[in-house]
């Protein structure tokens, strides 16, 4: 009857069926007694109206049975939920970074994705993670949501049981690209899971690492790589193109060379290039030195 | 019934300028129906600009990809439609409107307590608005952090939400302002022989409602002048990079703007009860239940606003308590519902525009409180927190409910209030419209919310295109229908089809007094021997 999708469907979809039943029958009922009340007591029909006499028990009964109801709402959407917070020791532990407006996802050997690859029938943790402002990380098809809030370690947990691709999407509204902010959660077997997480990243490519590394940390969400304008300026033709860049009030001219680039990862909003918003924030702790030289070397590979 | 003219004897209040003319002699006025009036035009206003922000927001949303604005326009659109229905519109909606001008007719009095703060409470209203829309026009462009302000976002973005903030500020004391003039005025000048419960309903839940204006108001005012403060002087207090907590502001917020929601919802259902019991000619049913019911929800709804934070990383025990809270402050309402519609029975009930409207409160209501049930239980709302589903669900609150109500009030003492009819059968296919484009307006809301579609959404997967197409097709016919409603009471003013003192045959006191009434009123103040619904004793 439940999806299997996730260990929370059946109890989430449980809750949901039980309280809208419910609700739909008093819906359907007290509406029809509106109905019927206004047909069959219409000035027409009943042209002085009846001293009713009020009734104690009546009242008492229609104060009782909706509080027992609504008991009964409670539980099933508490035992719906307890399981959510109830986290499992042996979780496979992920840091789930959200920002403006991207999502990535680093496992415990240090492998980072965009997407979030786990095995079936196994429970994961993610430790949710915001470097600026309030995120929510929500996968419909699993029927959980969590709070991705700045300075605060929350986190969420689950165990996929159907293989496939699932949605991942941002529900805390954060700012101009926060309906773009998509990733996917793709369900493997055990052993295409371990063939990916033990997989050497072949680095021996520059641009294709640094591609990677754009990918990774989000930076292709804001910043095109085929020249559409996004909030950001677009990666294609930036190499060694001339910028008009203001300093505070001053402006300039400027040759986006390595140095450029070096300043606009590590310190974006000196130089703000005129018309585009100064939303982006630094990138020092996530970006090193090595990873620059092959952002650069990816750069010069769409120089045209 | 008496036909009445406004004769020697009887100035109405309309014509009644104070030696002023033209404009000051509405804006200097002090009188509390004049103030009602100068709240209605206003309010009215900002309704039809708000609206018409919203069906904007629907046009950009009937197809999937970008239509016809950007994305930061969008998210403008948002929050701009949210600031002004809330604060402008929903909020002061039917205390300022219909308080203002019945409360003191309702319970015997001249006018209100304090007729000039009356006043001053407007000219706060008018300036709060000023303020908002201001962001249109000055600093770089108006706020894009939804109506909720949440930190860190709206302490870091560059719109204009230092503006926005501080209208809403201004607001607040407006609220306030009215809130301390109704509780004074209904202790302190209640007619000779009103007793606590020979008041009518729509004081009682103007009573309940006044309380929460004036203590949970100043919780919103301290919490964005906060925000004003961090972003002017990076102080640190919600922005955890300058050590600060965003989960604080958000309870901080919700401390004020759930029990707002009743802020809302209370004269609504005061209203109704009104409605209900005057087209049935019937005393209400359960007088003191639903005068409680009153307070208990104004009172159990200070404690509930923990559940617009269940995915927020509050503490587990934190979620359970408030969860069970926000179940039981479902009560009270229920009880209400149980006895407008026992209220029917036995009725001679008189089908007119203000009681279809009622009716209408009373079917969409109970839609948005039952979906508030669905949001009230830990697993759903996990899975249903920030969805399109909790949009639908307090638009049939908020417009279905107090949307509905104010509707309602506004065709049922429009006579009296003016002293000329409507078309009824105008107003009644108007109902029939908005009633009709509502649902197909915001139950496919629901529906998409279900699917797992975000609110505050530029853009949507392709999954998410039908519903979000019909609710569009929706916006249209409800466009349609308050249009109707809105040229009928104006076109009103055209004919002047003059009104009786009494057209419903109602029993409270404002249907005593003289229509339209005059200056002060009364020219005796009443004493009060009997209850407010007595139909039975002839």
């Amino acid at each position: 009857m439940f999806s299997q999708a996730s260990n929370f469907v059946e109890g989430v979809d449980k809750a949901f069926l039980i309280i809208s039943g419910i609700s739909l029958v008093f819906l359907i009922g007290i509406t029809f007694a509106m109905i019927l009340f206004v047909v069959k007591f219409n000035k027409k029909r009943n042209p002085v109206a009846k001293n009713v006499k009020e009734s104690r028990s009546l009242e008492i009964v229609w104060t009782v049975i909706p509080t027992l109801l609504v008991l009964v709402m409670f539980y099933y959407g508490w035992a719906g939920y307890a399981p959510m917070r109830d986290f499992p020791d042996d979780a496979i532990q992920v840091k789930a970074t959200g920002r403006m407006w991207s999502w990535s996802f680093e496992y415990e050997n240090g492998k980072i994705s965009p997407t979030l690859i786990v095995p079936i029938d196994k429970a994961v943790t993610l430790n949710l993670y915001s470097p600026d402002v309030l995120h929510s990380l929500y996968i419909p098809a699993f029927r959980i949501k969590e709070d991705l809030v700045p300075g605060i370690n929350n986190k969420m947990w689950f165990e996929a049981g159907i293989l496939g691709e699932y949605d991942i999407l941002c529900a805390e509204y954060c700012g101009e690209r926060h309906s773009y902010m998509l990733s996917k959660v793709e369900v493997l077997t055990q052993e295409e899971y371990d063939a990916w997480y033990y997989k050497v990243d072949d680095n021996t490519n520059a641009a294709e690492a640094g591609l990677k590394i754009l990918q990774v940390n989000g930076c292709v969400a804001c910043h095109s790589l085929d020249g559409t304008r996004l909030v950001g300026p677009s990666f294609k033709g930036l190499w060694y193109s001339t910028k008009t860049v203001t300093t505070g009030v001053v402006s300039r001219q400027v040759t986006a060379d390595e140095e450029y680039i070096k300043e606009s990862i590590y310190n974006p909003s000196k130089d703000m290039v005129d018309t585009y918003p100064k939303v982006m924030i630094s990138y020092k702790e996530s970006i090193n030195e090595e990873q620059l030289k092959q952002i650069n070397a990816y750069l010069k590979s769409i120089e045209k | 019934m008496t036909e009445n003219n406004s004769t020697a004897s009887h100035i109405s209040y309309l014509e009644e300028t104070g030696g002023r003319s033209g404009i000051f002699k509405w804006i200097l006025s002090t009188d509390h129906k004049r103030i009602g009036l100068l709240y209605l035009y206003s309010i009215a206003t900002f309704f039809i600009v708000g609206a018409a922000l919203g069906v904007m927001m629907r046009l950009e949303l009937m197809n999937p990809g970008q239509q016809f604005v950007k994305p930061s326009t969008y998210n403008s659109l948002f929050t701009l439609h949210g600031v002004i229905m809330i604060f402008l519109f929903i909020i002061p909606g039917i205390p300022a409107v219909f308080g203002n001008f019945m409360l003191p007719i309702l319970i015997g009095a001249k006018d209100v307590a304090f007729p000039r703060v009356n006043l001053l409470s407007w000219y706060l209203y008018v300036i709060g608005a000023i303020f908002a829309l201001s962001t249109l026009v000055f600093g770089n462009g108006p706020a894009d952090t939804g109506w909720t302000f949440y930190a860190p976002y709206s302490v870091n973005t560059e719109t204009n939400v230092s503006m926005s903030v501080m209208a809403a500020f201004v607001l607040g004391f407006s609220s306030i302002l009215t809130g301390l003039n109704f509780i004074v005025t209904i202790h302190r000048m209640r007619a000779p022989g009103m007793t606590w419960f020979k008041m009518p309903l729509f004081a009682w839940s103007l009573y309940a409602t006044a309380w929460i204006q004036l203590l949970a108001t100043p919780v919103i005012g301290i919490t964005l002048l906060m925000i004003f403060a961090e972003r002017l002087l990076g102080v640190g207090l919600f922005d955890p990079s300058l050590g600060g907590d965003p989960i604080l502001y958000q309870h901080m917020f919700w401390i004020y703007s759930h029990p707002a929601v009743y802020v809302m919802v209370l004269p609504a259902m005061g209203v109704i009860s009104e409605v209900v019991s005057t087209f049935s000619q019937r005393k209400i049913y359960g007088y003191k239940a639903i005068a409680y019911s009153s307070l208990a929800i104004a009172f159990i709804g200070y404690f509930v606003w923990g559940h617009h934070m269940f995915t927020s990383g509050m503490s587990g025990p934190a979620r359970i308590i408030f969860s069970i809270l926000t179940f039981l402050v479902a009560i009270p309402s229920a009880v209400k519902v149980f006895n407008w519609i026992a209220t029917l029975y036995g009725g001679s009930i008189n089908v007119k525009a203000p009681l279809l409207y009622a009716l209408g409160f009373i079917f969409l209501f109970m839609i948005g409180g039952l979906t508030g049930l669905i949001l009230g239980a830990l697993a759903t709302d996990v899975h249903l927190h920030d969805t399109v589903f909790v949009v639908g669900h307090f638009h049939y609150v908020m417009f279905g409910g107090t949307g509905f109500a104010f509707m309602a009030a506004i065709h049922y003492w429009f006579p009296k209030m003016y002293g000329i009819n409507y078309n009824m059968k105008r107003a009644t296919s108007a109902f029939w419209t908005i009633f009709f484009g509502f649902n197909v307006m915001y139950f496919p809301m629901m529906v998409v919310g279900v699917m797992g579609m975000p609110r505050r959404y530029f853009d949507y997967l392709p999954e998410f295109h039908i519903p979000n197409f019909i609710s569009t097709i929706g916006s249209w016919i409800l466009s349609v229908g308050l249009l109707m409603m809105i040229g009928n009471l104006i076109a009103a003013f055209r004919k002047r089809k003059k009104a009786v003192d009494n057209p419903w045959n109602g029993k409270t006191l404002e249907w005593s007094v003289n229509t339209p009434p005059t200056l002060l009123n009364f020219d005796e103040i009443p004493t009060i021997t009997k209850g407010p619904y007595e139909y039975h004793e002839q």
